[in-house]
């Protein structure tokens, strides 16, 4: 590309490094002086008197003067240094684990319980394979069925949300109802949700950016109040419960009552865990099924026209593509993956109500996807398992409170840590975890199309 | 004086098309033909409305009035000003280009030109369905476009870059792989906006030579907009002239050139001096008479 700046050697200056250290700590003085070196207090005849705390101005002067200095001196170069230098790093060799990551990853997705299970016996093995296992897969397709709508169409939808609830609430009442089959509702579900994507689709996809993500975000709130509110039908917001758990054809159940529960067929011992394992491996195939699509999607004229769309939509009505359809298509096969989502769900809970279906959900989803990257598939499961992963692993900072006393409450600080931990991404990766883009054809070699090319959608 | 070659069997016929912006008239009662198998080209200066012109042909602006008529070789017609943007490359094969460049730059060379032969792909894939089971069909329908798509990746010089990214090109070649673009759509009108802005003299040249070649080979028929009179005149079978939304010429381009009109209109000239020079010229004619 451009010319990059000959690598200088690296060399502080420290001059200029000690000028910006005095300023900082002027500008923190003037700043932490009056906010931190004086307070106003009552004394015990309840006057109000001005305490000084100039100890304290001093720690957090000295502190800003030096960081400053050494992020002038040491950092900065560093960084420059870095970036004046990615073309080195893209030309080697990407390492055995880059290059090996889907089969490495799948491998053991495919292995993960036998190894939790090996390691730590049924009992203990639950949650493991439920709080961290399925709970990460399940955002994994929310992740890679919203994917659909906002990496590769660009059409930012804030709503996603909706059609989980309508795909977990169209498992609960027609199975509670009418005892229906899981294997039946799943596809019915799915079809449901990709209706309603439609349906919503139709009047707001000649939206476009902005505008286009509030409608989206309205549409899911109002499936939530109709949730809330339509008492007679969805039993408001107390919820559907003893939603029928999902068997293996019929061949297998897992009610200890039935006279093929999994534990009889087998001769083993009585154990949620067996349910557990097998909702495990259930919501990775439904995953790696919405991979699979997308991923042939994307190489089909519907998935180029989706990227096209992204990248220009008036180009595209200029080549004879009809946007219109092209989005609604986006938005339906991603909404029939978010209700396949939603029955898996409703089916794992035993339990749905209003409750999951909040802004937060859609929201984190969307995180999920800008976090991933570029449309990338892979990029999506990564931050899937970080920001989920990492909220669960947060819920297990009871040893912080060693550190910090014993009415410490780490779960306040979750999403503190959470909001830090995505800003902090952010920054240090602009187009999200993974910024490139896979071309879907090619003619001698497949090259990675750098992020900085690819547009982001405006609508 | 003869009907000209180009209303004798036009490919596409403008009839009194006026687009009006609130108060701003930007194309006036505007009538034109564009013969086919020609090269036509709409000049003028900088505002004049030509690429309006091409929206509104494009269907990108529905004219406030007016008759936009497209004919195909077989006979077909299609009215223009009643169809949909999508419908009118689709359909009515018209594709066209952009004053500035609107290429997919994130997508490859390749994907660009795959993009623009959507529909039949489409069709070819059973939309969608047959193709994401794994239909032969379309398998071989993609191998189609691939080989469509390094055809003209040959002729526009860019073989060796169809695996980069479409905006990692210099400008000059992705002015001309937009159109390659657009000819991947197996348009019956190719309509350029400004093709040569921006290029130097020799990439100008390729440009004349590969517009040439594709009503040779192709037998489509262009509609150009360009600035640069010397393209216009060496290539351009028949020049329409705008000025403030209204044609003030329409001819050959040695008429064109000659028209004191014309020449006003790209010297600056006044009106009152207009109707000077076009004495100035009636006394040269009846001098050349007699
Ligand atoms: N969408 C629009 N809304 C309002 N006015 C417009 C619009 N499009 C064009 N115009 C106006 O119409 C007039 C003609 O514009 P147009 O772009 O067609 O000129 P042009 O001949 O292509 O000029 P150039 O040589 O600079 O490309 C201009 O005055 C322009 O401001
Ligand atoms: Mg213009």
């Amino acid at each position: 590309m451009s010319t990059s700046a000959p690598a200088r050697p690296f060399e502080p200056d420290f001059a200029a490094a000690a000028k910006d250290a005095v300023l900082s700590g002027v500008i923190a003085l003037g700043i932490f002086g009056p906010l931190v070196g004086l307070r106003t207090t009552q004394n015990m005849s309840n006057q109000l008197i001005v305490e000084s705390h100039w100890g304290l101005v001093a720690i957090i002067v000295g502190i800003v003067a030096v960081g400053r200095f050494v992020l002038r001196a040491f950092v900065f170069p560093r960084m420059a240094m870095w970036k004046a230098q990615p073309k080195v790093e893209s030309t080697a060799e990407p390492s055995f684990l880059r290059r090996n990551i889907k089969t490495i990853g799948l491998v053991f997705l495919l292995f993960y319980p036998v190894i939790i299970v090996s390691m730590l016996g049924y009992q203990q093995s639950i949650k493991w394979v439920d709080n961290f296992g399925i709970q990460i897969l399940i955002y994994v397709m929310l992740g890679w069925g919203l994917n659909i709508v906002v990496g590769l169409a660009g059409l930012l939808d804030l709503g996603y949300v909706a059609f989980y609830a309508v795909g977990a609430y169209s498992y609960a009442l027609l199975a509670t109802h009418f005892g229906l089959s899981f294997w039946i509702l799943l596809p019915l579900a799915g079809i449901l949700a990709a209706m309603w994507g439609i349906i919503l689709g139709f009047p707001v996809l000649r939206l476009r950016g902005d505008y286009l993500a509030i409608v989206t975000l309205a549409f899911g709130e109002i499936i939530r109040l109709v949730l809330i509110n339509w008492r007679e039908l969805t039993n408001g917001s107390a919820g559907i419960s003893s939603i029928p758990k999902v068997d293996l054809f019929g061949w297998i159940t897992f009610n200890v009552a039935d006279p093929n529960y999994v534990g009889k067929v087998f001769g083993l011992a009585n154990s949620s865990a067996y349910y557990k394992i097998f909702l495990y491996y259930l919501i990775l195939a439904l995953a790696l099924l919405t991979a699979f699509v997308t991923i042939r999607l994307r190489r089909m004229p519907i998935g180029r026209a989706w990227e096209a769309l992204r990248e220009d939509e008036v180009a595209c009505r200029s080549l004879g593509i009809n946007t219109t359809n092209t989005k609604l298509t986006a938005f339906a096969i991603g909404a029939m993956f978010g209700g396949f989502a939603g029955s898996f769900f409703a089916a794992r809970q035993g339990f749905v109500s209003p409750e999951s279906f909040v802004f937060l959900e859609s929201a984190v989803i969307v995180a999920i996807v800008v976090l991933g990257g570029m449309g990338s598939m892979i990029g999506v499961a990564i931050a899937a398992v970080a920001m989920i992963g990492g909220t669960e692993i947060l819920r297990e900072l009871s040893f912080l409170k060693v550190v910090f006393g014993s009415d410490f409450n780490p779960d306040l600080f979750r999403m503190l840590i959470f909001g830090l931990a995505m800003v902090t991404i952010m920054v240090w990766k602009p187009r999200g975890f993974v910024g490139q883009r896979e071309p879907t054809a090619f003619l001698t070699e497949r090259k990675a199309v750098s992020g900085s090319l690819v547009q982001e959608g405006h609508g | 004086m003869p009907a000209p070659s180009w209303e004798k069997d036009p490919v596409l016929s403008v009839e009194h098309v006026t687009m009006r912006f609130g108060g701003l008239v930007a194309v006036n009662d505007l009538s034109f033909a564009a013969g086919r198998g020609d090269i036509t080209a709409l000049i003028g200066p900088n505002g004049a409305g030509k690429t309006t012109v091409f929206n509104c042909i494009t269907g990108f602006y529905k004219p406030t009035q007016g008759m936009l008529r497209l004919q195909h070789g077989d006979g077909s017609t299609h009215l223009l000003e009643r169809m949909a943007d999508f419908k009118i490359s689709a359909t009515a094969k018209v594709a066209r280009t952009f004053q500035n460049i609107r290429l997919f730059s994130g997508m490859t060379v390749l994907e660009n030109l795959l993009v623009a032969q959507h529909n039949p792909l489409m069709i070819a894939s059973g939309m969608t369905v047959l193709g994401l089971i794994g239909f032969p069909a379309y398998k071989k329908a993609e191998k189609r476009s691939i080989e469509k798509a390094k055809y003209w990746l040959d002729k526009i010089n860019l073989t060796d870059r169809a695996d980069d990214p479409a905006g990692d090109l210099p400008y000059g070649a992705q002015r001309r792989l937009e159109i390659a673009r657009a000819m991947c759509t197996s348009p019956e009108l190719l309509c350029l906006d400004e093709p040569a802005a921006g290029l130097n003299p020799r990439e100008s040249g390729e440009l004349n030579q590969l517009l040439l070649d594709i009503r040779k080979t192709e037998g489509t028929s262009l509609l150009l907009i360009e600035h640069d009179m010397s393209v216009v005149m060496e290539i351009s079978d028949h020049v329409v002239v705008l000025e403030y939304g209204i044609k003030i010429s329409d001819g050959t381009p040695a008429e064109v050139k000659a028209d004191p009109r014309v020449i006003a209109a790209y010297l600056g000239v006044d009106d009152d001096e207009v109707a000077e020079v076009e004495e100035a010229l009636d006394v040269v004619v009846e001098e050349a008479r007699q």
